[in-house]
């Protein structure tokens, strides 16, 4: 028997008692089935990590499997002498700017994809599943010389924009199926007590979308903190670097110190494993109540 | 419920009755996608048409089909490159979709240490590519990664790293992206099996069906959509993402591992012809649509 039973009968009556015949303990998980497989797994998820871990803080020239004696050495050197530091302030800034620039596009458009009818309607989301296809690394021509025209090459707002309008058709798609799910009558029953449209989206429907919203703004951030191809083509200066392309010229100049590459990658990593940290229950909860059933 | 039926024709929902909110509201996203998405996507058909390098300006012009027949008939690379992006797609997403399956349906039972498991094991979702290049390029590597270790005890020959000999690189570089893609698949099917009713399992143990049978009728039926659609936007995403590869082999030993999108990107950046990497992406953009479609229907997605 699944545990999801057990935990859903808990709001049922009291159900009747089956007598445990042979079948029903035949079948039931047992410890040895979920723990096997579930730990080879994580071995093979968290080496990786530990591995990088044990380059970046053993001391250089080591061969030791533990990062003992622990040393900060190879932060220094990327932190300070690599750049590190401005790479840093750059994503970050970049990944927020996204994240707002995402968030608030795509809450007004997916507001009006699910309570309102109007023409041009259906296209639009036709026309937003088909942007689905049309592969990130060909665009970098187009928009390449879009930003030029625009005098934005070079710049970090290129990274924003371009990050923003590739994240806005999977959130627009998100937000909206999540406000579909909102009861239009807590909408009405607001408006009836004297609400405009607008205050009764903001005291009515905006607290319940917080796991759509922490999803969408997560998936912003951490696609854009990620993202290598962009930062490469429209940045040129390594003044306005981003942590991915600081990384990849680690691997290429300095194939050879393979702390500062570990520690490049700790660097890179935190952040983003931190958000996810922090938002992986919602994650789950906030795919489960609207993006997959569209 | 009168009261409210009263409102909503007030408030201006009644039909025939045009409101400029919506158009208002959405008008940003619009602006942003016609912009930069739609544009864009129109010029590179329009320059796909063209003979167009930045290094050759005295060629340029109208050049009709010539870049698409050249693609077709005179150009071994395109082939290739296609071939290993089938084969690239559809190995990662099998392999993921299985193994995200499995670990989808572990996490989903009860038991100690749950929610810690979990976090673990879908964090390398969070990774980059060039993140994920730079820690698998510690692990392969011959000096100091796992060979090194491995030769140490006698299992390997010294010097020798999977990503430099041409009979592993394609496996090696296969489990690096499948480290990061698995979680995908656990996280969507996870959230999926979690709005399977208990009771169904419940009904079904009652009658006497085994865990298998419960896993064909009941799960599978159920989770199917979620599979369909997440396979669909992994294959697509599979088949665009260049990071990985551009960063872990650039596309070698000899264009072994060279993807079209990364075919189109080395085209674009080092030889300049855009004309040429705009009939490519062109080309790709409609193989891709085409899949899709052909998968949705097929697979009857929507349909139960």
């Amino acid at each position: 028997m699944t545990t999801q039973t057990t935990t859903r009968r808990s709001s049922l009556p009291p159900p009747v008692r089956i007598p445990p015949g042979k079948r029903r303990t035949a079948d039931k998980v047992s410890r040895w089935q979920i723990y096997v497989p579930l730990g080879l797994y994580l071995l093979f998820t968290l080496i990786p990590f530990y591995w990088m871990l044990v380059f970046a803080f053993r001391p250089r020239g080591s061969s030791s499997l533990l990062p003992w004696p622990i040393t900060f050495e190879n932060f220094e050197t990327v932190w300070t002498d690599l750049g590190f530091a401005i790479f840093f302030q750059n994503s970050l800034m970049v990944g927020v700017a996204s994240l707002v620039g995402t968030t608030v596009v795509a809450l007004a458009g997916g507001y009006a994809l699910a309570r309102y009818k109007f023409r041009g309607r259906n296209v639009f989301m036709v026309a937003m599943l088909c942007t689905q296809f049309i592969p990130g690394a060909m665009m970098l021509i187009p928009l390449f010389e879009i930003f030029r025209t625009l005098g934005l090459v070079n710049t970090l707002w290129s990274l924003v924009i371009a990050e923003t309008v590739f994240q806005l058709p999977l959130s627009l798609i998100l937000i909206s199926g999540f406000i579909k799910n909102i009861p239009m009558e807590l909408e009405e029953a607001a408006w009836v007590d004297g609400c405009t449209r607008l205050r009764a989206f903001f005291t009515v429907v905006l607290p319940m979308l917080r796991p759509a919203l922490v999803a969408v703004g997560s998936f912003a951030f951490i696609h854009s903190w990620n993202n290598f191809l962009f930062a490469l083509m429209f940045v040129s200066d390594q003044e306005k670097f981003t942590v991915p392309v600081g990384l990849a010229y680690t691997l290429g100049e300095f194939s050879v110190d393979f702390g500062a590459l570990a520690a490049g990658g700790v660097v890179a990593a935190v952040p983003v494993v931190l958000v996810f940290a922090f938002i992986q229950r919602y994650l789950v909860q906030g795919m489960s109540a609207g993006a997959v059933k569209g | 419920m009168a009261i409210a039926q009263a409102s909503r024709i007030r408030r201006g929902r009644r039909p025939g009755h045009r409101s400029r909110a919506p158009y208002l509201l959405i008008a940003p996203a619009v602006i942003a996608m016609i912009g930069f998405l739609v544009y864009p996507m129109a010029s590179v058909i329009y320059y796909s048409l063209q003979h167009y390098n930045v290094t050759k300006p005295w060629e340029n012009g109208f050049a009709g089909l010539d870049n698409f027949t050249r693609l077709l008939f005179e150009d071994p690379l395109f082939w290739q490159s296609l071939g290993f992006s089938v084969k690239w797609v559809v190995v990662e997403v099998v392999l993921q979709l299985l193994l995200g399956l499995a670990l989808a349906l572990i996490v989903n039972e009860s038991f100690i240490g749950r929610a810690f498991s979990r976090a673990m094991v879908f964090s390398p979702w969070a990774v980059s590519g060039v993140l994920t290049t730079g820690i698998w390029l510690l692990l392969y590597n011959s000096q100091a990664g796992v060979p090194r270790y491995l030769a140490d005890l006698g299992l390997m020959d010294y010097g020798a790293s999977p990503l430099a000999n041409t009979d592993t690189v394609f496996a090696a570089a296969v489990l690096a992206e499948l480290w990061r893609g698995v979680p995908f698949f656990a996280i969507l099917l996870l959230a999926d099996l979690q709005t399977i009713s208990g009771d169904l399992y419940e009904a079904a143990s009652v009658d006497g069906a085994t865990r298998i049978r419960r896993f064909v009728h009941i799960t599978l039926p159920h989770l199917k959509d979620a599979i369909i659609l997440s396979t669909l936007l992994r294959a697509v995403w599979e088949f665009n993402n260049v990071d990985l590869l551009y960063t872990l082999t650039g596309g070698g030993p000899a264009h072994q591992t060279t993807t079209l999108p990364l075919y189109v990107a080395t085209t674009a950046a080092q030889s300049h012809d855009f004309g040429y990497g705009s009939a490519l992406t062109t080309a790709a953009f409609v193989i891709l649509t085409f899949f899709s479609v052909a998968y949705l229907r097929l697979s009857k997605f929507g349909a139960r």
